[in-house]
Parts: C-alpha cells; structure tokens; sequence
C-alpha cells in the first residue's frame, strides 16, 4: 500500500467517523460504539475490497457485504454515503420517519444494503447462503459479513461457520470485530467467546488476526482470503470500541447511546483535529 | 372409503419438487436432515447438485434459505412444522419475511396426525405463528393434487410462502384433470344453506363425509376448503356467512390462532354470524396411532356432524 492510498483510507475512515457520530447525534439514539470500532474495516470494504457499483447498487455480479452485527449500521451507512450510494446529509436523517436509514439495515430501502439485519446471528447464515448460491450459480462474487464478538454467543453463528466450512465455502469470509464489550460489559465477564480464533480453526476456516485499526494488516487479510481455497476464512481483528473519540473509547456505556450536543461537538472537535492532521501528512 | 385412494401430501410435496426443477434450474432445496421424511429425498435422487443438507441446525438453515434467495435462487426450505414454524419463527420472521424475500417454506409433519412421536413433535401452532408475519402466503392443502398445485402456486408466487404437509396417507379427493389451484381462493365443494362448514388440511376430506350424513339427516351443509389460509378468501367466507347463518370451521391446529380465528375476525368486523370452531382445543396432544388421535382430538367426520346437528338445532 503506498502513502497516498493510506492518507486516503485514513482521511475517509475520519469521514466514516464523523458520520457516524453526526447521525447517531440527530437520530438521538443508535450505537456509535461499535461503529467506531468497525470504522476502519468499513472504509477499506468500501474504498477498496468490495467489487461493487454505486450506480448500480443491485448489479447482480457484485461482491456481497452482511452487516450480520446490523446495530452497527451508522458505520455502514457512513461508508455507504462515503463510496457514493447515496448523499452524505442522508445520514442526518438516521432512525428518523420516512428515512432509508432504519435503525438496523433494510436491504428495501437502502442502496448498497444487501440483506436486512440486526437479529444477532441471522445475518452470518444469510450471507453463507448468498456464497453458497453464487459456487452454485458459478458466480465469482465475494460474500463478506461483519459480526460482533458479543454476537458470536449466539448459537447460530456456529451452525453457520459448521455450514460454510461443509461446503467449502472459500468465496466467503467473515470478520469479527474483537472490541471487547458487549451491551453489559466486557465479553470476558458477560460470558467469554474466547479463545476466538482457536473455535473458528476447529469450525473449519482459515483465520488471520490482526489489529483492526492498521490498514497495511487489512489489506493483508483480505488478500490472504482471496488465496485460501477450499475453505472459508474468517479474520479476527482486534479493535478499540468508540475508536477515535476519546471520551467513547473501550466504553461500554457508548454500545448504545448517540451523544448530546455537548458531546456531538467534542467528538466533532476531536475527528476534525485527526482528519487535518492525515490530510497534513 | 376403502377403495379412496390415499395419498400423503408429504409425498405429493416431493414429488412437485421434482417435477418442477426440471423445469425451472433456479428451484434449490434445503432440508433438516430429514430428507427421507419430508420427502425432500425424492428431489434429491434426481437432483442431488441441488439439494443441501443443512444438518441438524433449522434456524441456519432458514436465514441460509433467505441469503440463497436474494441471490436469484427460489429455495424450498424444508423441515418439520414444529421446527420450521416453532423453532425458526424468528429466522423466518427476521431474515424472510422483513424483507420479503422469496423463500418457500415446505413444512411437512404438521398436526397431531404426525401420531406416535407425540406432542413435542405434533405442531398446532403454525398457521397461528406464520399467518402473524406480514406479507406471508399460508397454505394447508387437502389431498395429493392440491398440494402438488400448491407447491406449483408457491414457486409462482414472488415472496415468502408457508406451505404445511401431513405425515398421514389422506384420501384424493380432487380429480387431477382440469383441476385449477389459486393462492387466496377457496373452494366450494359441495353447495349448502343451512351451515358452512370451512376446513383444510386432512379436514377437508372429513368434512366432505360429514357433508353426506348431514344432508341425510336434512341438514343442507355447504363444504369449503379453505387451502390458503393467509389471505383469507373472505369473498367466500362473508357469502357463506350470507347465505348460511351459520359458520364451523375445521383444521388440525390449535382453535387458537389458525383458520377458525381468521374466519371469526373476518365475520365480527364484516358480518356477524354465530361460528364453532372445531380444532385443537389449547391442549398438547400426546403419542398414538394417527387415525385414533385424530378421533379422540374430534378431528373427524363424525365430531364434525355432532356439531354441526347442535348448531342447527338437529
């Protein structure tokens, strides 16, 4: 990856951030915590990973992306607005009436939304489907689903990794966000996922973990999916819940809570610094 | 009805399946691991590229269904009811029916005539669970040449379709020549005006030889076969509740809930008319050979006429 790439990564990665605390702002509710988190991953999804149209958001040899954890759905839509499915004041319009923006994502309504999620677990067995129909189909599209570390509790995802490994599943990757707290606390005390990596080994997938939060790791991620066959690959990437605004960082208490007006123009403050300072670099 | 042939429409459903995939390449089939029992084998064996085990893991099973189907792909998801409807609600609810998707869900085993296995396994609470998800088709056919039509419906049809199958062998009682199936309509089997009497599934059937031993005993019944119980076919319902007074309706499902309750919300708010509901009274069933359960539960010609001579005053 050259600098250039990374300076735009991380300048639209700020943007990503800044939607995602402007639209959890006007919608007075939704779940910044984990969008931060996952910030990163969204924008190398959307700025580079994923072969998708914007023009054309139902073309039907697209790569697909589940946000399988769908209460994070502000990060996804910032990125959405970001890679130009729709316009970025659309945002300002999050959980609103009459909005696209639902409070979990709407594969109907939304450009860009592949399946409608945000009953934890659903969205990872939906996106295998969608790879499994593509081997069958013999289309080279890519299915990608982000998940949670709390979501994994549920049962179903591993009904879903049993699924994916079964039919060798290798047009499909999934990605955990690892930021370590759940809706009542650290995931470690709620009930403990970990070892993460070592079950999803034994579930059959090929697995690379990496911090979350470092695009040349990524990059590197993705790239070693593409080349793993005959099995589906999972990264786990260690992350920071609230990533890049200090007051919500490694907070449970920022899961599901949009800032006030005093908080939106702090955390505005802080993402305004970090994108001058990536546009200076 | 010795010489009826029998038929259950577990079978009729893989027997469609596999008539209609060699027309259409796009039909897939998922299973449960019960492929021998739902019938969904028979698609395999010809078609074994699609067809996909999903294990023993219904709630994957149907969200992977619901994944497949925005792919282009029309699966037939299939399993037992109590594991399709009851365990999968919420996968159906959530990743189906939210966003419409274009799954079929082939539900073999409903009721209490499943029989031996018992209550844990006899699913009366289906129509009641599916018929609360917007947007969703529900069918109970009543013989083998319904249900094969209903499957034919449900690929036709573009969205989320319920379709419940019986384990028991039930009498054919509809001639395949010339025979039509609409999702929606119902059907008058037999015309009446001192009661109508609106059944499906295995009822149907029982409520057609009720029919005959009413109109000897002088009561003039009109017989229903109400297949699609969502949406109702309250055109035919509301004449029927015209032109009879008098409304019993018939299913092997909980009197909660299913097409005893849908018939009655239709008749309150549009035209009110006394109604009896013969069903599964709010009680778990429990293990036995099909047919005596069915009679001990009053899910039988005879109950059926008790009740309707009752109603008339006979």
């Amino acid at each position: 990856m050259t600098a250039n790439d990374k300076k735009q990564l991380m300048t639209m990665a700020c943007k990503v951030r800044m939607g995602v605390v402007t639209g959890t702002h006007a919608a007075k509710a939704g779940h910044p915590g984990g969008s931060l988190s996952a910030a990163d991953v969204f924008t190398y999804l959307y700025a580079k990973e994923l072969n998708v149209d914007p023009a054309n958001p139902k073309w039907e040899d697209r790569d697909r992306f589940v946000l399988s954890k769908g209460h994070t759905a502000p990060g996804l839509y910032a990125a959405l607005a970001q890679r130009g499915f729709f316009p970025e004041s659309d945002l300002l319009t999050l959980r609103h009436i009459g909005s696209h923006l639902q409070g979990h994502p709407n594969m109907n309504l939304t450009p860009g939304v592949d399946m409608s999620t945000g009953s934890l677990g659903q969205g990872i067995s939906a996106a295998a489907g969608m790879a499994l129909a593509a081997k069958h189909t013999g289309k080279t599209a890519r299915v990608y689903a982000l998940l949670g570390d709390g979501e994994i509790q549920e049962g179903q995802v591993w009904e879903a990794c049993m699924f994916a490994a079964h039919y060798k599943l290798d047009n499909f990757c999934i990605i955990v966000d690892n930021n370590g707290l759940q809706i009542d606390g650290r995931v470690a005390d709620v009930m403990s996922p970990y070892p993460i990596p070592e079950k999803l080994e034994a579930f059959g997938f090929a697995v690379k973990q990496i911090d979350g939060h470092d695009f040349d790791q990524i990059e590197a991620a993705f790239a070693q999916a593409k080349e793993t066959k005959g099995k589906p690959f999972a990264i786990v990437m260690k992350t920071t819940k609230g990533k890049g605004v200090s007051f919500m960082e490694d907070n449970a208490g920022w899961h599901g809570k949009a800032p006030n007006d005093e908080e939106y123009a702090k955390a505005m403050a802080e993402l305004t610094a970090q994108l001058a300072e990536v546009e200076a670099m | 009805m010795a010489d009826v042939k029998k038929i259950a429409t577990r079978d009729s459903y893989g027997a469609a399946l596999k008539e209609l995939a060699a027309q259409h390449d796009d039909l897939i089939v998922f299973d449960a691991d019960l492929a021998g029992a739902t019938k969904t084998g028979v698609f395999k064996s010809a078609y074994p590229e699609r067809h996909f085990n999903c294990g023993i893991a219904e709630g994957n099973m149907i969200a992977v269904a619901a994944g497949a189907s925005t792919m282009g792909l029309v699966p037939f998801a299939s399993t037992f009811a109590m594991f399709a409807a009851g365990r999968g609600f919420e996968q159906i609810r959530n990743s189906i029916g939210y966003p419409h998707l274009n799954v079929k869900i082939g539900a073999t085993h409903g009721g209490i005539s499943v029989g031996e296995d018992g209550a844990s396994h006899q699913c009366c609470e289906d129509f009641a669970l599916m018929r609360s998800i917007p947007g969703m088709v529900v069918m109970s056919p009543s013989d083998d040449v319904e249900a094969r039509a209903a499957v034919k419906a449900a690929y036709e049809h573009d969205g989320p379709v319920y379709l419940r199958f019986g384990r028991l062998a039930v009498p054919v009682i509809h001639e395949e020549e010339g025979f039509e199936f609409q999702i929606g309509k119902g059907e008058v089997l037999q015309d009446g005006t001192d009661v109508a009497i609106i059944a499906n599934g295995l009822l149907v059937a029982e409520a057609v030889e009720a029919g005959k031993a009413l109109a000897e005993a002088g009561i003039s019944a009109r017989i229903i076969n109400m297949a699609t119980i969502k949406p109702l076919d309250e055109e035919l319902v509301l004449r029927a509740a015209k032109e009879c007074g008098k409304i019993i309706t018939c299913e092997e499902h909980s009197i909660i809930g299913g097409l005893g309750e849908a018939v009655c919300a239709c008749v309150s708010e549009k035209c009110p008319v006394p109604v009896r509901r013969i069903g599964v009274n709010d009680e778990f069933g429990h293990s036995g050979p099909a047919v005596a359960l069915l009679k001990q539960f009053g899910l039988c010609a005879e109950h059926i006429v008790e009740v309707a001579k009752e109603f008339c005053g006979k």
